[in-house]
């Protein structure tokens, strides 16, 4: 690891300072996808900048919904009491990510950032354009298993690792950033970038700004469910996950929410086929034809063709889940 | 890109040059040894040192180190508790399972100095005197480990997954105990050990 100045702030403020003054600054909160990218050369801080002592850590509830400080940890976020009463699917999709002892340490503003677990992006001998710019994509014509069906371009075909983000999506949640020029709140679906010829940048985060917390709007979606695939049951990132949310009224859709995750560059909301469920009646059959109609666009690769059959498989069964069809 | 190299660069450069012109005063014998034993580099991490507050196992230590130093080499090569294990070092395996105020972590994820002021708990910290805690008493009755390497890290993840309240079935279980490899594939008795510590039954 490079050597780099620790400083750790108690304020917001400051800690946007400590940035300010430093090109080469970086946050670091819980660590466990900073510190990974440091061992191994991928990203070396001149300055970190612990903002673990800012007090960005409180879950508060009112008539709008949910705030939800940047700091609260992934672990403490899933099993809050309210959390996972009124929104279920986010403390599912949490669940579904890492391990214990990584969901005690990631924060929710970690999450959002949390960088792409392409191999040619953490292989510093392999080229790739979002780890050094202009050096090419090893994912496009090599291993690409893992990658995009969505949204992807020549220069960089990864997806976005974190399962949060997705249920995040399908609930309409709202980042709050700060930075020296004031404050902004952004749309989740808005944060999060497709990859076009800047892969390097993941999300529209500026570069001296902090994520303070998000918020998330109390939501008629009651029948829901995240379901995750991948290569072994537990502690391993998405092939294709769902995160499926249903407004029902008997058998009757009055509205739906979905988003994938493991097949884009960001959480890819589905709202053609959220306009095309309102309103039906639920069914295998109407939950089979959303799911081929989420293909629509869609690409494979040599080694991901899979997906384009898992993945509309993958929103049947996750509505059929949610709405009460089928047992989990 | 090349902005960020030379601000590090100069950085780095302004600590050392400080130190040689303060060496250049020196009689040529002190100047010649300051280069040999490298002090420019070992003021330059002198200054980048951090202080560190943490009670490990009920003791305070206090130390000065480098931030690089992950909590599991702080404990394993500044304090000498090798029970915590590393194993991949990159927060995939789990056998540098610890609790840090009560809960479990990654100890190889985490800087030391970001766990200045807390109060981490290591295998070695979890026995009363010569009795075994239940969760080890239970590893050794049910046979929860062929190598061991990993077991450690299996116990302190163990004991805290009673303590969170995911260990009412064996599915919950595995799937709480899941940041924990085992490569001797012990886990239907690490499984087993669980269970019968949540059950209460003596072990």
């Amino acid at each position: 690891m490079k050597q780099f100045q620790y400083v750790r702030p108690t304020e917001a403020g400051l800690a946007i300072n400590a940035l300010l003054k430093d090109s080469g600054a970086k946050f670091v909160a819980g660590g466990t996808n900073l510190l990974d990218l440091m061992k191994r050369g991928i990203e070396a801080p001149e300055r970190l900048v612990d903002i673990n002592r800012l007090p960005l850590k409180e879950i508060t509830k009112n008539d709008q919904g949910f705030n939800i400080g940047a700091l609260t940890l992934n672990s403490s976020l899933a099993e809050h009491k309210d959390i996972r009463k009124d929104l279920p699917l986010l403390s599912q999709a949490l669940l579904a990510g890492a391990s214990a002892q990584l969901r005690n340490m990631a924060t929710v503003g970690g999450n959002l950032l949390q960088r792409t677990r392409c191999p040619y992006f953490y292989d510093t001998s392999m080229p790739c354009n979002k780890r050094l710019p202009g050096s090419g994509c090893g994912a496009l014509k090599g291993f690409n298993r893992m990658h995009a069906i969505f949204g992807a371009s020549e220069h960089c075909i990864a997806v976005n690792p974190s399962d949060m983000n997705v249920a995040l999506s399908a609930l309409d949640a709202i980042v709050q950033l700060s930075g020296p020029k004031g404050k902004r709140n952004i749309p989740i679906q808005d944060f999060h970038r497709l990859p076009g010829d800047r892969p390097e940048l993941d999300s529209v985060i500026g570069k001296n700004e902090l994520i303070t917390g998000i918020s998330i709007p109390t939501s008629a979606l009651k029948h829901v469910h995240y379901l995750k695939i991948r290569d072994r049951s537990s502690y391993a990132f998405a092939l294709v996950s769902v995160a499926a949310a249903l407004d029902l009224e008997g058998t009757t859709i009055r509205w739906a929410s979905l988003a994938m995750g493991g097949v884009a560059h960001k959480p890819w909301r589905l709202t053609e086929v959220e306009t095309f469920l309102a309103g039906q009646q639920i069914s295998a059959g109407l939950f089979q034809e959303a799911g081929t109609l989420a293909m629509r666009g869609a690409k494979a690769y040599e080694h991901n063709e899979f997906k384009l059959k898992l993945a509309p498989l993958s929103i049947g069964h996750a509505l059929s889940i949610a709405s009460g069809l089928v047992k989990a | 890109m090349a902005k960020e190299k030379t601000s590090k660069a100069s950085r780095r450069n302004f600590l050392k040059q400080s130190t040689l012109i303060t060496v250049a005063a020196m009689a040529p014998p002190v100047a010649l040894k300051a280069a040999e034993e490298q002090w420019d580099e070992r003021l330059a991490s002198a200054i980048e040192n951090v202080p560190l507050n943490i009670e490990v196992n009920g003791s305070v230590h206090q130390a000065k180190i480098d931030p690089r130093v992950t909590l599991l080499d702080f404990l394993r090569e500044h304090l000498q508790l090798t029970g915590t294990k590393k194993g991949c070092d990159y927060g995939q395996c789990g056998a540098c399972t610890v609790h840090v105020d009560g809960q479990r972590i990654n100890s190889c994820l985490s800087l030391a100095v970001m766990n200045d002021g807390r109060k981490v708990t290591t295998i070695e910290g979890l026995a009363d005197g010569a009795e075994l805690h239940p969760m080890q008493a239970a590893f050794i009755k049910h046979d929860g480990l062929q190598c061991g390497y990993c077991t450690p890290g299996q116990i302190m993840s163990a004991v805290a997954c009673i303590r969170e309240g995911h260990a009412d079935s064996d599915e919950e279980i595995r799937e709480f105990m899941s940041g924990n490899i085992c490569r001797c594939g012990a886990y239907p008795n690490i499984v087993a050990a669980i269970r019968e510590v949540k059950g209460g039954s003596k072990v």
